[in-house]
């Protein structure tokens, strides 16, 4: 069993509302010294065998095709270690 | 003219669009997102609401549906397709539309009667409207700010793709007030406001959506 986690996250021209909304929220709440929050999408996914080279290729392209829009989204994909 | 209109779970103005259509002259045909098949329709239409619960990404599974599969081959071979809110989100994520639909910048549901300025007449479900024409329908969405990079805005600006602008305040922070686009062809169009909701005096604000159904039927009955 491996894990690969993909991060996906809003192009930085494209603007982020919700991330906006978290960032006004810090502010009410006392948390200083924030310039900006984005938000993005954490995707964990658990492997039947191994990461061997290919099966991450393949979680590489379920996540340009499903997990994230290329359009306005960019995303990371990474073996998660000891799992 | 048959005209399909496509039910994900979660669509919600699947019924209102068929109504549209029949109230243009033409016959509705109810398709079924798990049926990979059009049943022979002369044009589609993709109905608002929120397929698949709005998970993911707005449409991003809806795409995936098998009736998306022969729509996608038919609306490049030039079928008619119309996308409204949801089915707008749906054919960007198709890529059969460029650019994407997101949260509003003022980050609330807007809900209200809306001018819009009908600037590309020569597509298949606008051609009934003049250029230039100023029309009134609902708007009624939570991810309706259209985004682009500028590159792809540029050229939709420079060969006339925007179909639809927001007249008066942009609702919904789209970049340049883009409401809705077309494809190179013209045979689809998506848009964010709601023309199948403007088609009957007694519950819409206006008759001005009834275009975009007539437009389409008109131009089947003329090829």
């Amino acid at each position: 069993m491996a894990r690969v986690v993909v991060d996906v996250m809003l192009k930085p021209e494209i603007l982020d509302p919700q991330g906006k909304a978290v960032q006004g929220a810090f502010g009410r709440l006392g948390f200083e010294g924030v310039a900006s929050v984005r938000q993005g999408k954490r995707f964990e996914i658990e492997l039947d065998g191994e990461a061997t080279p290919e099966a991450v290729a393949e979680i590489e392209r379920a996540a340009a095709t499903l997990l994230a829009n290329p359009v306005i989204e960019d995303f990371t994909v990474h073996v998660e270690a000891g799992v | 003219m048959r005209i399909g209109v496509v039910t994900f779970p979660g669509s919600l103005d699947d019924r209102d669009a068929a109504r549209a259509v029949r109230v243009a002259g033409g016959e509705a045909v109810s398709l079924w997102h798990g049926d990979a098949d059009l049943h022979g329709v002369d044009a589609v239409v993709l109905p608002g609401g929120f397929s698949y619960g709005d998970y993911l990404r707005c449409g991003a599974i809806a795409r995936f549906a098998p009736v998306m599969e022969p729509l996608v081959d038919a609306a490049r071979g030039g079928l008619p397709v119309l996308g409204i809110c949801n089915g707008f989100q749906v054919l960007c994520e198709s890529h059969l539309l460029p650019g994407a639909l997101i949260r509003n910048d003022h980050r609330k549901f807007v809900c209200r009667d809306q001018p819009l300025r009908v600037e590309n007449t020569a597509t298949a479900w606008t051609s009934g409207y003049a250029a230039g024409q100023q029309i009134v329908i609902p708007l009624k969405n939570g991810e309706g700010g259209y985004v682009a990079d500028d590159r792809t805005l540029d050229e939709l600006e420079a060969e006339g793709r925007v179909v639809v602008r927001y007249a008066g305040d942009n609702p919904n922070g789209s970049y340049r007030d883009i409401a809705g686009v077309t494809n190179a062809r013209g045979n689809v169009v998506g848009l964010m406001p709601h023309p199948e909701h403007a088609v009957e005096s007694l519950t819409g604000p206006t008759t001005d959506g009834l275009g975009f159904f007539t437009s389409v039927l008109e131009g089947l009955v003329r090829s």
